[in-house]
């Protein structure tokens, strides 16, 4: 049951001179919720920016290592292919203003320039929706503007976007830090759903989150993967001193 | 400590008072000058006028038809032109801003806004219309074309600009590669502001003179050539307004009248188009 999905192998990111992610390690399943936390700054986003290539679109950003994807290195792959495998959904809800809510989930179909028949995306949207706990929210405004929903409701339109591509993996960069305690637990409550079928990846720097929704989570400071292990046990018998002081909040 | 208060807000009260009489009185020039002319030209304006080529002096009556095709058609082809190079430029320049390149060619449309319009008309005529050995409607469009580049690139590099870096990031994440993430995201989104550029650029050249004056010369009769002297509305003013007969004042001030309704309606027009294409971020 239990396959690999991704894998870093020395993984390094550097802006400029600037190293920023340390040589990390990390192997992940197929179906897990993963939380990668970690104080700012500490190279948690630039980590997970470079598993579907976003990192490198900054200018003087490089990397090093290998990062696996179903064991193929997303490096000797085209940029254009790893980021269409690899939903991500962004702080901020992003929709894109000009498009309608029905447009925004094939967006990746549409600006992409994939024809596919009007019955496969009404599908498509359809289930998308669905997916992410939106369609009985917006069944009946498909065609309005996505820009017109709340904070929350566009994040999970964003999530839907990401699903629409179908992909094996999600990355979310801190998906609930603009949105509300509500929007927010209904976000979270998402994440338990959508194990089933995806993998997901997300990075936050709240802890009770991590707690809440992961299987596993990856700690890291100063760019260095500190501990990687079961969320239980991380939350209550670290074995990194650092680690610790994070939890029990002695820096932050 | 009451009398110094009610001393500040008296100061408050005057320095209000006199912002607002300012903000008034530059509204006192356009509106004199807009009367003036409407008075001057609407009742010169009608079908006939509009219809007919000018009439020779002595003869009652004429019209500006020349002129009207004249102005659509060199503004058309000076658009034409400069629309798509201005886009792309003001698109590299959003993008790229940190390059040298950007950084000289942002000096140059600065610079190239500030030149007068009549050394762009002279520098056109050696270009063109002494190689070509005849002043053409076509050395007209590529002087306007010049006039309206730096407008064109400033609007939508400045619109492009202020559109969150989320959105790029949004469509690059879904695998959309570079340049249909520029022509389906970032240009659609920007739409509006790069609009109301265009619009504006069109608006300024149509009222321009200089440039034209050594390029497409002017022609009293009606020509649909572009290699051949065409005329247009503000030339014909000019023609028509300092020549020394009544008749051809009043078709000048008729002239004007159109001219002024154009840029007019086109402002308006702008207006009401932005707020209604504007994307909600």
């Amino acid at each position: 049951m239990e396959s690999t999905i991704v894998k870093a192998e020395n993984y390094n990111s550097y802006f400029g001179d600037n190293h920023v992610v340390k040589d990390v390690n990390i192997s992940i399943n197929k179906n897990e919720v993963i939380a990668v936390m970690g104080p700012s700054g500490c190279g948690k986003t630039t980590f997970l920016r470079g598993i579907n290539r976003m990192h490198e679109l900054i200018p003087n950003a490089t990397s090093k290592g290998k990062i696996l994807l179903d064991g193929e290195n997303v490096y000797d792959m085209n940029a254009i292919y790893v980021r269409s495998k690899i939903g991500m959904v962004f702080q901020r809800p992003n929709p894109f203003p000009n498009l309608s809510i029905y447009e925004n989930v094939v967006a990746g179909y549409l600006l992409n320039g994939i024809k596919i028949s009007k019955a496969d995306k009404d599908v498509i949207v359809e289930k998308s929706l669905t997916s992410s706990a939106l369609w009985k929210e917006v069944k009946d405004s498909l065609h309005k503007k996505g820009t017109f929903l709340s904070g929350g409701q566009q994040q999970r339109l964003c999530i839907a976007r990401a699903i629409a591509m179908q992909p094996e993996l999600i990355l979310f960069d801190e998906p609930t830090s603009a949105l509300d305690p509500i929007s927010t637990s209904s976000v979270e409550a998402l994440f338990h759903e959508l194990k089933a079928n995806y993998t997901l990846i997300i990075v936050t720097h709240n802890m009770q989150q991590a707690a809440r929704v992961s299987d596993r989570t990856a700690f890291f400071y100063m760019g260095e993967l500190v501990e990687f292990d079961d969320t239980k046990q991380m939350f209550t018998n670290p074995s990194d001193q650092r680690t610790q002081n994070y939890i029990t909040g002695r820096f932050s | 400590m009451e009398l110094n208060i009610n001393f500040r807000n008296a100061k408050s009260a005057i320095f209000k008072g006199i912002i607002v009489f300012f903000a008034f009185l530059i509204t006192v020039p356009l509106i004199i000058v807009l009367g003036y002319i409407i008075k001057q030209g609407i009742f010169q304006v009608n079908w006939h006028f509009l219809t007919n080529v000018p009439a020779p002096v002595g003869e009652t009556g004429g019209g500006i038809i020349n002129a009207l095709v004249g102005s659509f058609i060199m503004v058309m082809v000076a658009a034409v032109v400069a629309i798509p190079v201005g886009m792309a430029a003001g698109i590299y320049l959003s993008e790229n801003p940190r390059t040298k390149l950007a950084y000289y060619s942002g000096l140059c449309v600065d610079i190239l806004q500030g030149v007068p319009s009549i050394v762009v008309g002279i520098v056109v005529y050696f270009w063109i219309v002494k190689p070509l050995g005849t002043f053409s409607a076509i050395s007209g469009s590529a002087a306007l074309a010049i006039m309206m580049l730096p407008i064109v690139i400033r609007s939508t590099e400045q619109t492009l600009k202020m559109l969150p870096a989320s959105l790029k990031e949004a469509a690059l994440s879904l695998g959309v590669p570079y340049h249909r993430v520029i022509l389906k995201v970032i240009v659609p989104c920007g739409f509006a502001g790069i609009l109301s550029g265009i619009m504006l650029s069109v608006a300024r050249v149509i009222g321009e003179t200089a440039p034209l004056l050594f390029t497409a010369f002017g022609n009293p009769y009606l020509s649909y050539s572009i290699t051949k002297p065409m005329e247009s509305l503000p030339h014909l003013i000019f023609t028509y307004a300092t020549s020394p007969y009544d008749d051809w004042h009043n078709l000048a001030w008729g002239a004007s009248f159109i001219l002024l309704m154009f840029v007019l309606v086109l402002n308006i027009f702008t207006k009401v188009l932005t707020r209604k294409w504007k994307v909600q971020l």
